[in-house]
């Protein structure tokens, strides 16, 4: 048989493989050989070879087959061959999950195990526990506890790791063994007592105290094993993250005391583990960095690497702390390892100065098409956080951004890069233009539908208000003639906002609507005379509705109102106000740079908050007839934590009304709770018409229990109000084991904190992306004006943040962010009153000595601006 | 790039994987279920051969995972681990292989010799790595029993 191999060997030239033209069907046939006695130790070794290796290159074999050879192999332990012998405990191990009946050779192990020949101990152990279950594992328990604390490392060793994988399967047996894994544990051999600290801690890991006091007895004795080392680092951290100890605690002391350790890999631990901690101040990760910085000279680039990577992530939250490393860093520039080289040049970016961007960015440009995807994502970010921080280097980024745009890479990649430019733009207006441009050439030849579509979006709404927006017509247009149906619609869109917002391209765009409805997809020839006919009446009103400002109701609820609507025979047109709102206001492209995701979720319209509890309330037969849910509040406490009795208040507010969902948690194991209701007084003319009380409220079940109450009609600006609101309950005591309540009760109530109803409670966020296309709109015939002085307020941030969450309305245009060193500043806040009337405000603010407030609001109902300046007075 | 504090573990190797000079299996150990079926196996080992087997770094990063390698001749050793774990760690596993290797088969680490080897090759991986957990680190007790017997 060997020698049959030789010849093809010689005969197929040098360099080829004795395995690679093994047939699984021949090989077993092979195995046919261990029957024979006397056994020939080197042939059944070059079997068993061929036979393992055929399972290591993913050959499958059925369990008839492999058991066959199981079966076969396990006459080879009458040899006494040593490496035969070890090799069939490697079969047994390889075999053990597809051949059946391989409890047969326990016995054989069992005797290798606690035989004389310590070359076998080791191996059969191993091979014993990989086969063994519950039940047999208490029979070979004594002779496991043995092998533990035996002399012979290998043994200890093999019983100790062995121990380890069975914990899955048996923790109750395992645990009792701990004892001769802590005696195990003092050994002197560093493999030995690793294995049994590891053992110890994942047998104790839920006990903290336990594992407190491992952990200080070791430390105080002292470890002689580099990897015991670095597992206690590991234990010490987790268990500062989580009894959330200061840093000087004798753990964090320990960690420290290893960065002095003799061992690099110890050293390295540590400095790791230090820089990894949630609230490191920059005294204490100084000598970690300094440790780090020794390593970034070292001869050997797995140090090199690992230093860097961590230099990397400590420049993330303490850019000053690295820059003491800075000449190490960039001699690392020129390292011939990319990997280190770019995360060298990344941490740089990160703590450089402004005039060091235009030297490193050179020096990336030269290797980037070198280095894997990953690491160019890495760069990526880099560069996003280098922009936010230097906004007049702007230009050197855009043209590296777009030069990496030009080049090979994936989906990620370019996605990345693309919401780089893309955010680069929103920050900083100048580089408006020039990011445009690049963004235009790049759709020329994209490939990704998704990055076109965005892309396009971005031009649709930004490059209209350029200087000559003619010139992005071309591009938008070539797509449309060009590109998949996603991409034409998507351009179709675009050239509508161009058209409606600069009037002398108007004929040109409606020249070529007219040629994309001649399209041959359908979404593409709905959307083009949807926007001719929008365009042609030439109304801005009409083109702030349906071109600019989209869709701001919840998808889910217009489905539901639109069902309805068709069940329900009815003379008037739907109306688009029945529709609830959508409550989470669309976040202004935050272009949000993510790490690369290994594995992509589809992205699934979920139904959201609103939409849940508009289907609880209308279960409920008592709250019928009210109309659509307009808004629903946070919860609110009305209790403070740990009290006996636990109360939230949701505010739910319909067109006329408001029902107040109270959700009680009874904490207390020895009452039961019955006809649970809370009783609320207005401080003004609101009505309380109803309360659904909760019928039952046992110990630790959560119910609730609701309020009707009717707004008042005569005074619509009568927005605010305060209910003082006591619980009131029938409670009868129990048995805190079973919960049976005694037969007779008494009644109870319970005080609770006062709830407030604002202003913001009837008004809904809805983001207008054209705000000033909308506040044409709606016009000014029933705006009104005021001027205030903001007496309490210091600085314009606080002005304007008190102002959002006042009124709870949603700012636009990004104009919640004020730029720095600015004495006045613009807020533009939009929403819509209950009863669907919208409602838009402008407020002028100006810092001279304390803020002056000029608030104008527009509505399409008057008594909704006086409520609204009411409310800020 | 997070700030996860790693669960404290012995289980601190991935996958052990010798390639030959084409980028073909010869060897490969997977110690849990990053890779569960051989395809994904064998896209994941051509994916790492291209990145490596051009320039001589020991280390990088890829798919999100540490590895670490070395080649000789016609033979290139690779240990994978998690990209928190601590990469002198893997490094010692990676060196332990291959000094246990080099002592087997007398310094001669190329292709013909280790085919020739293979028992010796299997056990001692064996010794040094056991369901993901570091069995030896010192290419001296990895190596030796097999050593004396393997010719």
């Amino acid at each position: 048989m060997i020698k049959k191999f030789d010849k093809k060997d010689e005969e197929s030239g040098s360099g080829s493989n004795p395995f690679q033209h093994l047939e699984k069907s021949a090989v077993l046939q092979e195995a046919r050989l261990f029957n024979e006695t006397p056994i020939n130790p080197r042939k059944c070794l070059h079997i068993l070879t061929k036979i393992i290796y055929l399972l290591n290159q993913g050959e499958h074999f059925g369990t008839t087959e492999a058991t066959e050879a199981f079966f076969a192999m396990t006459r080879l332990f009458q040899s006494n061959d040593q490496t035969l012998r070890r090799m069939c405990y490697l079969t047994i191990k390889e075999m053990a999950n597809i051949s059946e009946d391989v409890i047969i050779v326990t016995s054989s192990l069992t005797k290798d195990m606690t035989g004389k020949e310590d070359v076998y101990r080791g191996p059969a152990i191993r091979a014993l526990c990989r086969i063994t279950d519950t039940t047999m594992l208490q029979a070979i328990e004594r002779y496991m506890k043995q092998a533990i604390v035996d002399k012979v490392p290998s043994v200890s060793s093999s019983a100790l790791v062995s121990s380890l994988h069975m914990v899955k399967m048996s923790f109750d047996v395992v645990k009792r063994w701990v004892n001769e894994a802590q005696e195990a544990a003092s050994s002197d051999n560093i493999m030995v007592q690793y294995h049994a600290l590891g053992l110890l801690y994942h047998l104790r890991k839920n006990d903290r105290l336990a594992v407190t006091k491992m952990l200080n007895k070791f430390t105080k004795s002292g470890l002689k094993s580099p990897f015991a080392y670095c597992m206690m680092i590991r234990i010490a951290s987790k268990l500062l993250e989580e009894t959330e100890a200061g840093h000087d605690s004798p753990m964090f002391d320990f960690i420290e005391s290893c960065l002095r350790n003799k061992h690099e890999m110890v050293v390295y631990e540590a400095a790791s583990a230090i820089v990894h901690m949630p609230n490191c101040t920059a005294r204490e990760l100084a000598p970690a960095v300094s440790v780090l910085q020794l390593f970034c000279s070292s001869p050997k680039a797995a140090l090199r690497y690992a230093a860097v990577r961590t230099l990397n992530k400590v420049a993330m939250k303490h850019p000053s702390a690295v820059t003491a490393c800075n000449l190490d860093l960039e001699n690392l520039i020129t390292d011939s390892n990319r990997s280190i080289a770019t995360l060298a040049i990344t941490t740089l970016l990160k703590t450089g100065s402004e005039s060091s961007v235009d030297r490193l960015m050179k020096q990336i440009s030269s290797f980037v098409s070198e280095i894997s995807d990953e690491f160019k994502v890495v760069v990526v970010q880099a560069i996003s956080a280098l922009c936010q921080k230097y906004p007049r280097k702007h230009s050197v980024m855009m043209s590296f951004l777009s030069n990496m745009l030009r080049d090979d890479g994936g989906f990620e990649y370019k996605r990345a890069i693309v919401d780089c430019i893309i955010s680069i733009i929103e920050e900083n207006p100048e580089s408006k233009e020039t990011g445009l441009a690049h963004l235009c050439e790049f759709i020329e030849d994209c490939e990704h539908t998704v990055l076109a579509t965005k892309i396009l979006h971005m031009l649709g709404k930004e490059g209209p208000r350029t200087p000559t927006p003619s010139k992005y017509i071309r591009f938008i247009f070539n797509r449309v003639v060009l590109e998949s149906e996603a991409v034409r619609a998507a351009a179709v869109s675009a050239l509508a906002k161009f058209g409606a917002q600069n009037d002398d391209l108007l004929p040109s765009v409606l020249v070529l609507m007219q040629r994309c409805m001649m399209d041959s997809d359908d979404e593409v020839r709905d959307r083009a005379t949807f926007y001719m006919n929008v365009l042609q009446q030439k109304q801005k009103a009409l083109n702030a509705a349906y071109i600019f400002n989209g869709l701001s109701v919840s998808v889910p609820g217009l489905e539901k109102t639109l069902h309805q609507y068709t069940l329900e025979p009815s003379e008037k047109p739907f109306d688009m106000k029945t529709v609830p709102l959508a409550t989470a206001p669309i976040t202004e492209q935050k272009t949000e740079i993510a790490p690369v995701a290994t594995s992509k979720l589809p992205e699934r319209l979920a139904p959201s908050r609103q939409d849940i509890y508009q289907e609880q309330l209308a279960a409920i037969p008592e709250f019928q007839g009210l109309g659509p849910l307009f808004k629903s509040s946070e919860p609110v406490q009305l209790t403070e934590a740990e009290t006996e009795y636990v109360v939230r208040c949701i505010k739910h507010t319909f067109a006329n009304h408001m029902i107040f969902q109270f959700d009680c948690t009874n904490t207390l194991n020895d009452q039961l709770l019955q006809r649970v209701q809370v009783q609320m007084e207005p401080s003004e003319s609101y009505e309380v018409l109803h309360n659904v009380p909760a019928p039952n409220l046992p110990y630790s079940q959560p119910n609730s229990c609701y309020s009707l109450v009717r707004l008042p009609e005569d005074d619509p600006t009568a927005v605010s109000c305060t209910f003082s609101c006591t619980m009131k309950y029938l409670v009868r005591d129990c048995d805190p084991n079973t919960g049976d309540p005694e037969d007779d009760g008494y009644d109870d109530e319970y005080v609770l904190e006062d709830l407030e109803v604002t202003v913001a409670d009837h008004i809904q966020k809805v983001l207008k992306p054209n705000f000033g296309a909308a506040w044409e709109e709606i016009g000014d015939e029933l705006e009104k004006e005021e001027t205030f002085a903001l007496a309490t307020v210091r600085t314009l941030d606080e002005a304007v943040n008190n102002i959002i969450s006042f009124l709870g309305m949603q700012p636009c245009e990004r104009s919640d962010k004020v730029p720095e060193n600015k004495n006045s500043h613009v807020l533009f806040l939009a929403g819509v009153f209950r009863g669907g009337h919208d409602v838009l405000v402008r407020a002028r603010l100006a810092l001279a000595d304390g803020v002056t407030m000029q608030v104008t609001v527009r509505s399409t109902d008057e008594n909704v601006v006086d409520v609204i300046l009411a409310s800020v007075g | 790039m997070d700030t996860l504090i790693l669960e404290p573990s012995l289980y601190t190797v991935k996958a052990v994987l010798i390639m030959d000079n084409d980028g073909e299996r010869l060897y490969a150990k997977y110690y849990d279920d990053t890779y569960p079926t051989v395809k994904e196996q064998k896209a994941f080992e051509k994916n790492i051969f291209n990145k490596t087997h051009r320039t001589d770094s020991e280390i990088a990063l890829l798919e999100g995972l540490t590895v670490v390698y070395k080649s000789n001749i016609d033979l290139y050793f690779y240990v994978i681990g998690s990209s928190h774990e601590n990469e002198l760690m893997l490094m010692s596993v990676l060196n332990c292989l291959f000094d246990s290797l080099s002592q087997m088969l007398r310094k001669n680490v190329e292709k013909r010799a280790l085919l020739e080897n293979m028992e010796g090759l299997f056990l001692a991986v064996d010794e040094i790595v056991d369901g993901g957990v570091i069995l030896e680190s010192d290419p001296q007790t990895g190596g030796s029993p097999c050593c004396s017997e393997g010719r």
